[in-house]
């Protein structure tokens, strides 16, 4: 029954009178995490806002973490605290990661994807495959490199999967609580438009490391060249996406310091790459036929008794 | 129950002991290894599957996945005594096709078990994790060289 009345603006009664009167109304406690709200922002509408805000993230920061207060509101002990970490759909990890092999420049990766929702199942299985993919890759790319020499015997060289999985969980979560508390310092003494959440930060360093799992299957073939060419790719790919997303954050503070901060971030991400590379792969080794010529070998002692 | 997956995790374990090494650091899995890549692996798969959402039961969910590493026992046997056998390209081609069909028999049973516990747009996600599970099994168990 909308009468004109029910359309215009109503004081909002007591809640105790309200059901009172009608005692089916459907009620929503405020402390509950409201749904809608959240399910907006996980979905990609109103692309012309984000247009808008991309780079800024002015309005964005506000809202986000009124979200984000909204989201954590279960104690961290319970399942449920847990379970907002995970709250992502399968078409929304494939965007994630998407996004992270294919950089747009000029948008920032956490606007656009993350939204305020940022997972841990993304992070925690791109690492796990990574640290897979490097050692098996670098197992097998040993095997064909060694293959035919008859003093090789082949080894699974399983303790490199540890060493592998410290490396890069090490790497994907020091790293961004490292840039957290470093963000978040210069934070109080500069105010910068664009923050991060701590979770956030894990988000686009686990996302980003995406690239390097085609790049570890890829590694198998035993060619400098192509090695190198793999290697330098996929970091001005994944470097890209770490740059674009914190450059706004630093741009505001001191000139020299946002850009030793994101060189900084840069060569971790690159010493990460070359270390990989270094100690999973063996060096294809290059055959060079050597002259063996029992003349040469009588000039050298020739030359050597002067 | 958990007696079943513990049999095979052991048995699993047990047989996967005494790969090759030149030294200590480029031999196969230890009995250690195995067993914990196998217990940790199942407990980060079923805490994965219920913080997406899904509605199993813990225990049941690490019931299945233990089950499920059955077939890929069974490989492990047959590329044991086919090693003995021989450990030539043929016997490799014999046990990778092997050891290819348990893992694909592993990964489809335990995924028909867990994913339609799940929200269905999150299936894929649950799924990745077991196929990834299974996949180190098989490799590991490929790659065992006899001494």
């Amino acid at each position: 029954m909308a009468t004109a009345d029910d359309l215009k603006f109503q004081e909002f009664d007591d809640a105790a009178n309200l059901l009172a009167a009608n005692p089916d109304a459907t009620t929503i406690s405020i402390d509950e995490p409201v749904e809608i709200p959240k399910n907006q922002h996980s979905r990609l509408q109103e692309p012309g806002r984000e247009e808008d805000d991309e780079l800024l993230g002015t309005d964005d920061s506000d809202k986000t973490e009124l979200l984000a207060g909204q989201k954590k509101s279960a104690p961290f002990w319970t399942f449920d605290y847990y379970q907002t970490f995970f709250d992502v759909d399968t078409y929304q990890v494939l965007d994630r990661i998407k996004g992270s092999v294919f950089p747009v420049p000029g948008k920032n990766f956490v606007r656009l994807y993350i939204r305020s929702n940022p997972d841990l199942y993304g992070p925690f299985w791109i690492c796990a495959t990574l640290v897979f993919t490097i050692a098996v890759s670098g197992n097998l790319s040993n095997f064909f490199i060694h293959l035919g020499k008859p003093t090789y015997h082949y080894v699974p060289e399983f303790r490199k999967v540890s060493i592998a999985a410290t490396t890069i969980y090490a790497y994907a979560w020091l790293v961004p609580l490292a840039l957290w508390g470093f963000l978040m310092w210069r934070n109080s003494k500069v105010m910068n438009i664009v923050s991060y959440s701590f979770l956030e930060i894990v988000c686009v360093y686990g996302y980003s490391l995406f690239i390097y799992i085609p790049t570890a299957i890829l590694w198998i073939i035993p060619q400098k060249v192509v090695r190198w060419v793999l290697m330098v790719f996929s970091l001005c790919l994944s470097g890209s996406v770490l740059v674009m997303t914190f450059w706004p954050a630093v741009r505001d503070d001191n000139r020299r310091i946002a850009v030793a901060t994101v060189a900084t971030i840069l060569l971790l991400h690159a010493l990460l790459a070359v270390g990989c590379l270094a100690y999973f792969f063996d060096a294809p080794e290059v055959e060079i036929p050597a002259p063996i010529i029992p003349a040469h070998n009588g000039t050298t002692v020739i030359t050597k008794s002067h | 129950d958990l007696w079943g997956p513990l049999v095979l995790c052991v048995s699993l374990a047990l047989m996967l002991q005494d790969g090759s090494a030149d030294s200590k650091d480029d031999g196969g899995p230890q009995f250690a290894e195995v067993f914990v890549i196998i217990w940790f692996g199942a407990v980060v798969i079923t805490l994965n599957s219920k913080l997406l959402g899904g509605t199993i039961s813990f225990f049941q969910s690490l019931c299945v996945l233990g089950y499920c590493v059955m077939p890929l026992t069974m490989a492990m046997l047959v590329c044991r005594l086919v090693l003995l056998v021989d450990a030539g390209t043929v016997s490799f081609i014999i046990r990778l096709i092997v050891v290819g069909a348990m893992f694909g028999w592993s990964t489809l049973a335990s995924t028909a078990f867990l994913v339609d516990s799940q929200p269905p747009n999150r299936k894929a996600l649950v799924v990745y994790p077991i196929f990834l599970f299974y996949f180190v099994i098989s490799w590991m168990i490929l790659t065992f060289t006899p001494q």
